[in-house]
């Protein structure tokens, strides 16, 4: 990362004490962490380390059981999740959540659901303004598709998507939303090497185009390439927290993580 | 609403134009019309089974609710039909809004559950409450339309007086499914918890889409009882709710074509098996369970492939 941007980064997202627990069970345990405006930061660690729960709590998905998340310094734990997207927090899934029944467009179109405003009554009746916005949805949602290629797959329905596609389609849609942070769950698993490739090129674009990037993800070769900061979590703690070669170099990692067990899945 | 469906509605427009110049006969015309009342309370199912993925066994009480309001408010309290008709929208919108507020807040069918007991209430309060409804006897002597000096009385003028307005209620449909709504209604459908990460309040529009299928199903209820003149509570019992899922599904869920197919086909159904006698309602049972067995998702969808699947073969 170059000196200059440094000094301009402004905290996007922070979470202090954050704290979730199942039962007995803690998932995430006095979490602090930092997402700067502008960076691609990476979380990871073992299965069950609390990363798929965190941004559960993130997206508001799970309320926490202690602590805050601030989202450009105001708190939004506790929201519901539809009310994040709105702030301007869309996200992917682990386990891909496409919208079956709908063509790769349309579901890229819902992703514009936020940014267009024609209720059921006005919708129903075609009032003049209906076919305008609609015109700006089509046109978002194009755009987006052209930015992870599958404009040729446009009419396709969305069920019928390889894998590697599928993910693809789930960034666009959540691109759609205009999001100032974009989380990323697993966004390389099940992919080839070269859909790897291009996945890492989009979310290098993405970054490029002003967005925060906050991404899961277990290929450490794609984590340390794109990253500008990785978080070790285990057991719902931070272990450490650095740029990529910081964390390499950690010796708490290599114990808990790297050194252990390297999992690829 | 794309070229499709345009094209779609104008050949059911030319059909249902011409057809009282065929059929002159008045049973066949009150089929009709029975087809337009049921295909309008359909659709309205259709959005909220299909679309929002929920399950109302209660909607024969919203129907009953426009009868009677527009039944009891013209008989007994002198009200003009179009007030009446005004006050059953109301009422149904509210006490739709008082179903559908706490239970669809919450995931799951609990929606089906709330509404099988509201079908239930309504059923009892339309049969004990004597000195309203008539009690099982039914009301009786209910107003035809009429407006600005012209009567909808005979069968022809009715005719087209509730086609018009089913027609209506079709292209409202369409406009949503084709919308923003619509698509968000689809993705609730296909994962709910994505549709809410878009920020789609899934809670909100499975309100709206409840309250709108009651208000469609209110609708319904005045144009039969201004039709038949005579409102009893059997015409709104729970058979009668379930035989408005059955359109539903015999039409197929996921389109509006589907429910005025379902509507037209379960309705004639049952007239033209007078021939079997005390056999009829085992026939019956047989042709739904062929329909259901080789065509899962509904006629619709099964006609549109055995269509596809043919012209590959020739």
């Amino acid at each position: 990362m170059d000196e200059e941007k440094m000094v301009t980064l402004q905290p996007i997202l922070e979470t202090s004490r954050l704290r979730k627990t199942f039962g007995g069970v803690m998932a995430i345990f006095d979490l602090n962490f930092t997402v700067m405006s502008g960076q691609i930061k990476a979380i990871i660690g073992p299965n069950g380390a609390g990363k798929t729960t965190l941004f559960n709590m993130i997206t508001g998905v799970l309320p926490p059981t202690g602590g805050t998340i601030q989202f450009k310094g105001s708190q939004i734990n506790g929201e519901k999740p539809h009310r994040i997207a709105q702030k301007g927090i869309s996200r992917t899934f682990q386990t891909v959540e496409l919208f079956g029944n709908m063509t790769v467009l349309e579901n890229v179109m819902v992703g514009r659901h936020i940014r267009s405003g024609m209720g059921l009554i006005r919708s129903g009746l075609r009032l003049p303004g209906v076919k305008r916005e609609e015109r700006f949805i089509l046109e978002s949602a194009h755009e987006k598709l052209e930015m992870v290629g599958l404009t040729p797959k446009a009419d396709e329905p969305a069920s019928g998507l390889p894998l590697g596609e599928k993910k693809l389609l789930e960034v666009a849609r959540a691109l759609a939303t205009d999001p100032q942070l974009i989380l990323l769950d697993e966004p390389a698993a099940g992919l080839n090497e070269t859909e790897m490739l291009r996945m890492a090129e989009i979310i290098r674009r993405i970054r490029e185009s002003g967005m925060t990037v906050l991404l899961v993800e277990h290929h450490m070769d794609l984590v340390m390439n794109i990253s500008d900061e990785v978080v070790v979590l285990n057991y719902g703690q931070k272990v450490t927290e650095g740029t990529p070669e910081e964390v390499k170099r950690d010796e708490k990692v290599i114990d808990a993580y790297l050194g252990v067990e390297i999992e690829y899945a | 609403m794309g070229k499709e469906n345009i094209r779609t509605l104008f050949i059911l427009m030319i059909c249902l134009g011409i057809f009282p110049f065929f059929v002159r006969s008045d049973y066949y015309l009150s089929i009709m019309i029975f087809i337009a009342i049921n295909a309008i309370i359909v659709m309205g199912l259709s959005l909220l089974m299909g679309y929002a993925g929920q399950i109302s066994l209660g909607h024969a009480a919203f129907f009953g609710i426009g009868a009677y309001c527009s039944g009891v408010l013209t008989v007994k309290f002198g009200f003009s039909i179009f007030a009446a008709f005004f006050c059953g929208i109301f009422l149904s919108t509210i006490m739709a809004m008082a179903i559908a507020i706490p239970t669809l807040k919450l995931k799951g069918h609990y929606l089906a559950v709330a509404t099988l007991g509201f079908g239930e209430i309504i059923y009892i309060i339309f049969n004990q409450l004597l000195e309203i409804t008539g009690g099982p006897s039914g009301l009786s002597g209910i107003p035809s339309i009429h407006f600005w000096g012209y009567s909808f009385k005979g069968g022809v003028r009715y005719f087209y007086l509730v086609w018009a307005i089913a027609i209506l209620l079709l292209i409202f449909s369409l406009n949503i499914i084709h919308s923003r709504i619509g698509r968000a209604l689809r993705a609730v459908h296909g994962s709910e918890i994505a549709a809410e990460a878009m920020g789609v309040n899934v809670s909100r529009f499975k309100i709206q889409v409840f309250v709108l299928s009651a208000i469609y199903a209110s609708i319904a209820g005045t144009l039969y009882a201004h039709f038949v003149t005579f409102i009893s509570p059997s015409t709104f019992s729970l058979f009668v709710s379930i035989l408005l899922l059955m359109m539903v599904v015999i039409g197929g869920g996921g389109s509006i074509w589907g429910a005025l197919l379902g509507a037209g086909i379960l309705t004639i159904l049952p007239e033209s098996l007078r021939a079997f006698r005390e056999f009829d309602i085992l026939v019956y049972g047989v042709i739904l369970m062929t329909i259901l067995l080789f065509m899962p998702e509904g006629i619709f969808k099964g006609l549109t492939l055995s269509v596809t699947w043919m012209r590959k073969k020739w």
